[in-house]
């Protein structure tokens, strides 16, 4: 072990002893060890019911968009996928703007998740490892603007778009979400962890100031943490439906808002609904597939808080 | 605290080995107040953003509904105010409507967060046991995190369809008569908190799951020791060893329960969905800000809603806050 000159620090508020995450770096996003219980027969049997529940509605939904309309009516409902499911998404992409949906919705999601993980790891490190007059106190801000509901301030929001001209515009969705509370402190989190202060410490023996700092030394350390608050991120904006459900149209809709028109119609066109629905989940649920692993370690990682 | 340890970390020293002062050439000088500038000013730098965001698209839309609240303020014409002082809350207070969305957002609120949170509960433990599969688990029950309120909605909506659902066909199958899940209160209320209960249940269960796994094992051992049962550890040892993510998750759903907006719009198929339903009856606050704002173009009475709401916030932490402090009293 070597000695340190540098002051072991304690000032991590919000974390009790009990919760203190054993190591540094990448294993902060590993999933840690926890008790040693085999599970039993039955353990299996409700995890199985579970996950058969948190799956079924979205199999349904697939089930649902590959039949057509009388199909989907009928009692007992169809089980079993049926033919026209290209054909149903095919429609929901042109005769519902879910096309266009969706290409709003990958710039939306795409530019407010990369906001977010600059932002947040630039501030993260900078409560991590910098220090500065009222740290604590402003970081105890971030902490206490986790719990202002941004639905709140949805009247004055949309007064202040209609008068920059951003009413049913892009920008009107993504400038309030650029950056993000639980962002900040999640990098924060893993940066302290994660990043040594001989590190930082060298890079100023050096003369680096500190951009180049964060440059060369904070980003390289702090990409796995980055990577996964970039899919959360995203999966957030992409889903995010009360303020650009208010601000946005159907001429110009994100994939929330273009799904609501489709429910709206005079004659409800079951299977077009659900390939609609299917079609917006898509994408997400691709992600889910390829990253599940780091998405799950990344939601408990930012959980050690308490 | 951070005073005492803050030259250790950002090197207030000028750079260079030791012993070589840094004073005597301008040049050594400059950069040595170039360096004090950078380390002083550039965490102020790095936070920055984030708070100019928040102030400007949080911190003020806030503020500044209270002042809207105490004004009749029409869509069509955001920039006339005319001052009405406190009307819009007399108004308000003698609305029945207003009181209906209220008991909504409670009733639908705790019959949503209550059974999502105890069920987090129990798949967080299954989750915790060693176990095959257990990614597989993990992701399994996240996938419902990843649908978006829309699409969860639209679905629901169909499986609790009164003609053709699956929900009634399998009421049916064990001979219970068909069920209006959308006309009748009760049963519209509980469909919509099932739409809630299924999006959060998983990711809660994971919050819990990472705190169970930072519970030291010792404590276990120490429990069993004891003579404790599995059911006895599970109170003793493990709730009260997630108890701070506990409050957290319960912090979270109540913010998320006050705001409900998306499931009961959507639930309502269309031309009910703002009104949450023909009679209100599955109306929330958040759907009644909007009918305010958007459907009869009152922005005043919105903005009294949102402020409502967020005294509604504040009251119930206060209670939270109080309740906490009289069971430790106690205990």
């Amino acid at each position: 072990m070597t000695t340190h000159s540098l002051p072991v620090r304690t000032d991590t508020p919000a974390r009790t002893p009990a919760e203190k995450p054993a190591g540094r770096g990448r294993r902060l996003l590993r999933q840690r060890a926890g008790r040693q219980h085999h599970a039993g027969p039955l353990a299996y049997v409700l995890l199985v019911i579970m996950a058969v529940l948190s799956i079924f509605p979205l199999y349904w939904t697939m089930v649902a968009a590959s039949t057509d309309n009388t199909r989907v009516s009928q009692t007992p409902p169809p089980f079993l996928p049926g033919p026209n499911l290209f054909s149903n998404l095919a429609r929901a992409w042109d005769e519902a703007a879910m096309g266009k949906a969706m290409i709003n919705s990958l710039i939306v999601a795409g530019v407010i998740a990369l906001s977010t993980v600059m932002f947040a790891t630039l501030a993260g490190f900078a409560f991590a490892k910098l220090r500065f007059k009222g740290r604590n106190v402003l970081l105890m801000l971030v902490i206490g603007t986790m719990m202002v509901p941004p639905q709140l301030g949805v009247v004055p929001l949309f007064m202040m778009m209609s008068e920059l001209g951003w009413s049913q515009q892009l920008p009107a969705v993504i400038f309030p979400t650029l950056v993000s509370a639980v962002g900040v402190f999640f990098m924060r989190q893993y940066l302290s962890e994660a990043l040594p202060d001989e590190l930082v410490e060298a890079g100023r023996v050096d003369g680096a100031h500190s951009l180049r700092i964060f440059w060369s030394i904070v980003l390289p350390v702090a990409r796995p943490a980055m990577a996964v608050l970039f899919m959360i991120t995203f999966v957030h904006a992409w889903n995010d439906f009360f303020w650009p459900f208010v601000v946005l149209d159907m001429t110009n809709p994100t994939v929330p808002v273009a799904l609501t028109q489709l429910s709206a119609g005079y004659v409800r066109d079951q299977s077009l609904i659900m390939a609609g629905a299917l079609l917006g989940t898509l994408p997400l649920l691709a992600m889910f597939v390829v990253f599940g692993r780091q998405i799950v370690s990344g939601i408990m990682a930012g959980a050690v808080k308490g | 605290m951070a005073t005492s340890t803050t030259k250790a970390l950002t090197g207030e020293e000028p750079p260079g080995p030791p012993g070589t002062p840094g004073g005597g050439k301008t040049a050594s000088r400059r950069s040595a107040l170039l360096h004090r500038l950078d380390v002083k000013g550039a965490p102020f730098a790095f936070v920055a953003p984030f708070f100019i965001v928040f102030a400007a698209f949080s911190f003020y839309p806030l503020v500044y509904t209270s002042w809207i609240s105490l004004h009749d303020v029409e869509l069509a014409t955001l920039d006339v105010m005319e001052w009405v002082a406190f009307d819009n809350y007399v108004e308000l207070w003698g609305d029945s409507q207003f009181w209906n969305a209220l008991q909504n957002t409670v009733t639908i609120g705790v019959l949503s967060t209550v059974p999502q949170l105890l069920m987090a509960l129990g798949l967080a433990h299954l989750l915790n046991y060693r176990m095959r599969a257990s990614l597989f688990f993990r992701v399994a029950s996240l996938v419902p995190y990843a649908t978006s309120v829309a699409a969860a909605a639209l679905v629901f909506t169909m499986i609790f369809e009164r003609d053709f659902g699956m929900i009634n066909w399998a009421l049916g199958a064990v001979g219970v008569d068909p069920v209006d899940w959308e006309a009748d209160k009760w049963p519209a209320q509980v469909a919509i908190s099932t739409i809630v209960i299924w999006r959060w249940t998983g990711y809660n269960a994971l919050l819990y799951l990472a705190a169970m796994q930072a519970i030291p094992a010792d404590r276990y051992e120490a429990a069993s020791l004891d003579g404790a049962s599995r059911w006895k550890q599970f109170t003793h040892v493990t709730v009260p060893g997630i108890r701070s993510t506990i409050v957290f998750t319960i912090v979270l759903s109540t913010i998320g329960a006050t705001q409900l907006f998306g499931e009961p719009l959507i639930f309502g198929q269309g031309p009910n969905g703002v009104t949450g339903g023909a009679d209100n009856q599955y109306q929330t606050l958040g759907l009644l800000l909007y009918e305010e704002g958007w459907k009869n173009y009152q922005m005043g009475r919105s903005a009294t809603v949102a402020w409502v709401m967020f005294l509604l916030l504040v009251l119930a932490f206060a209670a939270q806050r109080l309740i906490r402090r009289l069971r430790s009293r106690t205990s």
